[in-house]
């Protein structure tokens, strides 16, 4: 990694954490409709795991999905237009802060449903495995979504044909507020990969540099037609569920705890040390990166709000 | 025309559609040398040679695989090997691949075709006689057919495997080996069409799939009463040829519809509610709707037969119609 690809994933969690940011302000404001899921603390795996792909490359996302539309060049403008609900965002307003969609840049969508992404991103795979195009499926998904079928039945799959799937489950601890100690015997989730066949790895998810090393082996390894992987990067969501849920369900020692391995200040810490970045040129990343933002939401604001004459225009049957 | 089996039709429209497009693959349970367990992918695999994928018995798994290959390009058939069984796959339909297209703005459509071996009258009891198509015609972006002859059977499968949307294709397992004439030469059968299959004058049966054979025996038996009965075979359930079925029933002036499955929220609760909104001023009796009693499908052949419609709840319910007037 030379110097300014790490001030680049650090430019890409902190495009992250200003966004989620704003769109939780705006959420309790009320411009945002609906639900959100916020990212915050879990930035270093996006941004680590996308910096591997190339442009021809898929990712399937989840209804934590901001972080993974952002970190694989999704345009702030458009994604908060989409939060808001307006005719600029990725979908058109259509879709909302669960849905964001965009074949343009290979996100065969965030999915509101548990564990509803693996096979989609699976698919992908096998497609691009049945054309030859030597492309890569990143498959993002969450603790919870290892207890569902669909997880299972997609890594046997992936397994038996050797798919070029790198799968990445970002383990926060909770499916909404079930602690996964309570749903799984299991507590390395890595593991469950070998009941597949499939290598398992678990890492430090709020380590961005291991994030891209390890992503990276994955992602080589499925372009060279040797198969998928079970990433499980272990980390934390500083929010609850989803906004506005009060937080009754996690110890305070447990959140603060996990607040001090914040994968940003620990990243900028490293960079400071490796005298990539000095302080003054972090700060300037930062109000560059809160710019960034603040034009993001103007747009979103500005921006028009859908024709419901249009409401039925992608409708085919 | 030649005469072959519904199987070799839908063999035959697949063998074709393969031949002319790289990106078709098929997948599901046993479609490989096996043959499919009704025998109608029988032989491609030879032909095809590394597009038909035998897949591991998990059908949301395999269902949610093709939604993935076909929104990035392919178009994928998949058999899933009884048609009860896609209720296993069905979030893969219904929550992902049915909303992607209108999510993605018309970027990318699912070119899908889930072949369903489907229907009772088989003794095959509760878990392998079912037909889902009313729970599929609910649900925007999905088109529903259910073919009766092989002719249809080829046609609208070729259709079906050119359509850009998710087409759920119920193939009635008592159909597999019943035989009909099929063109020599190349043809399709558009989805969303309906067909007069006898003309009559008296009331309009409107029905789909392997109960129209029931519908037209009865016919034949009412015309010894002097009751002449047009049958409609719809073929596609979604989206419904309205035009067709209005326009019969102007005509008749009576309309019952009968399939096999059960009755409440079902395509002849639709038919019904079409021609109530459509030829309510040309009625002589109210809509009358034949099908299966609500109960789990039994195994016993006696206990099937009563659940399932018969030839003789036809024509006594027709004979009811007439008798009053």
């Amino acid at each position: 990694m030379n110097k300014d690809f790490k001030k680049e994933l650090l430019k890409t969690m902190l495009k992250i954490r200003y966004f989620e940011f704003a769109a939780g302000t705006l959420y309790k404001e009320g411009l945002i409709p609906g639900s959100i899921h916020l990212y915050i603390g879990e930035e270093a795996i996006a941004a680590g795991a996308c910096a591997n792909l190339k442009d021809t490359d898929y990712i399937s996302s989840t209804h934590r999905g901001h972080g993974h539309i952002i970190a694989r060049g999704g345009d702030l403008n458009r994604v908060m237009a989409e939060l808001f609900g307006k005719v600029d965002g990725y979908n058109g307003g259509r879709g909302g802060s669960m849905h964001i969609a965009t074949m343009d840049l290979g996100i065969l969508g965030a999915n509101g449903i548990v564990g509803a992404g693996i096979p989609i991103a699976t698919g992908a795979a096998f497609s691009s495995w049945f054309r030859k195009s030597n492309q890569v499926t990143i498959c993002f998904f969450g603790d919870g979504a290892t207890n569902q079928g669909t997880f299972h039945e997609s890594l046997n799959i992936a397994s038996v044909f050797s798919l070029p799937v790198v799968y990445i489950c970002e383990n926060n601890l909770y499916g909404v507020g079930t602690c996964i100690k309570n749903t799984s015997k299991c507590q390395q989730l890595s593991i469950k990969s070998a009941s597949y066949g499939i290598e398992g790895i678990t890492i430090d998810g709020n380590d961005v540099t291991l994030v891209y090393e390890t992503v990276k082996k994955a992602v080589e390894k499925a372009r060279n037609g040797k198969g998928p992987t079970l990433i499980e990067a272990e980390t934390y969501r500083w929010h609850t569920h989803f906004e506005g849920e009060p937080d009754t369900y996690r110890p305070a020692d447990e959140v603060k705890f996990w607040k001090k391995k914040d994968p940003i200040a620990r990243f900028e810490k490293e960079l400071a040390g490796q005298k990539i970045i000095e302080s003054d040129g972090i700060n300037t990343l930062h109000e560059e990166v809160q710019n960034q933002v603040d034009m993001a939401v103007r747009f979103a604001r500005e921006s028009k709000t859908p024709d419901v004459n249009d409401t039925l225009k992608y409708v085919t049957i | 025309m030649k005469e072959i089996t519904y199987k070799k039709a839908l063999n035959e429209a697949i063998y074709e559609e393969m031949l002319k497009d790289k990106n078709i693959f098929v997948a599901g349970l046993d479609v490989g040398k096996y043959g499919g367990a009704f025998g109608v992918t029988e032989g491609l695999y030879e032909k095809f040679p590394g597009r038909i994928f035998d897949m591991p018995i998990s059908e949301a798994g395999y269902t949610g695989m093709a939604v993935g290959a076909a929104m990035t390009g392919m178009r994928p058939i998949i058999e899933l090997q009884i048609s009860d069984w896609v209720t296993i796959a069905s979030d893969q339909i219904v929550n992902n691949g049915a909303n992607m297209p209108y999510l993605l703005m018309g970027k990318t459509s699912i070119p899908l075709v889930l072949r369903l071996p489907s229907g009772g009258y088989l003794s095959y009891a509760c878990q392998h006689s079912h037909s889902w198509e009313s729970w599929f015609c609910f649900v925007p972006g999905i088109k529903v057919v259910l073919p009766s002859t092989p002719y249809d059977a080829k046609g609208l499968l070729k259709s079906a495997i050119r359509d850009n949307n998710i087409v759920i294709f119920l193939e009635h397992k008592r159909l597999y080996n019943t035989k009909g004439p099929v063109p020599e030469e190349e043809y399709i059968v558009p989805i969303g069409k309906a067909n007069i299959i006898k003309e009559g004058s008296d009331i309009t049966i409107i029905s789909y799939s392997y109960v129209i054979n029931k519908v037209l025996e009865a016919a034949e038996i009412l015309e010894k009463d002097n009751i002449s009965v047009e049958v409609l075979d719809l073929s596609t359930v979604k989206p419904l040829d309205r035009e067709t079925i209005i326009n019969s029933v102007k005509k008749t002036n009576n309309a019952m519809v009968v399939q096999e499955v059960w009755e409440s929220c079902s395509v002849a609760s639709e038919v019904s509610a079409v021609i109530s909104e459509n030829c309510f001023d040309y009625l002589d009796h109210p809509v009358v709707r034949i099908t299966a009693k609500e109960s789990p499908i039994p195994f016993s052949p006696v206990l099937e037969n009563f659940v399932l419609p018969q030839t003789e709840d036809i024509t006594e319910a027709v004979k009811k119609i007439f008798s009053k007037k």
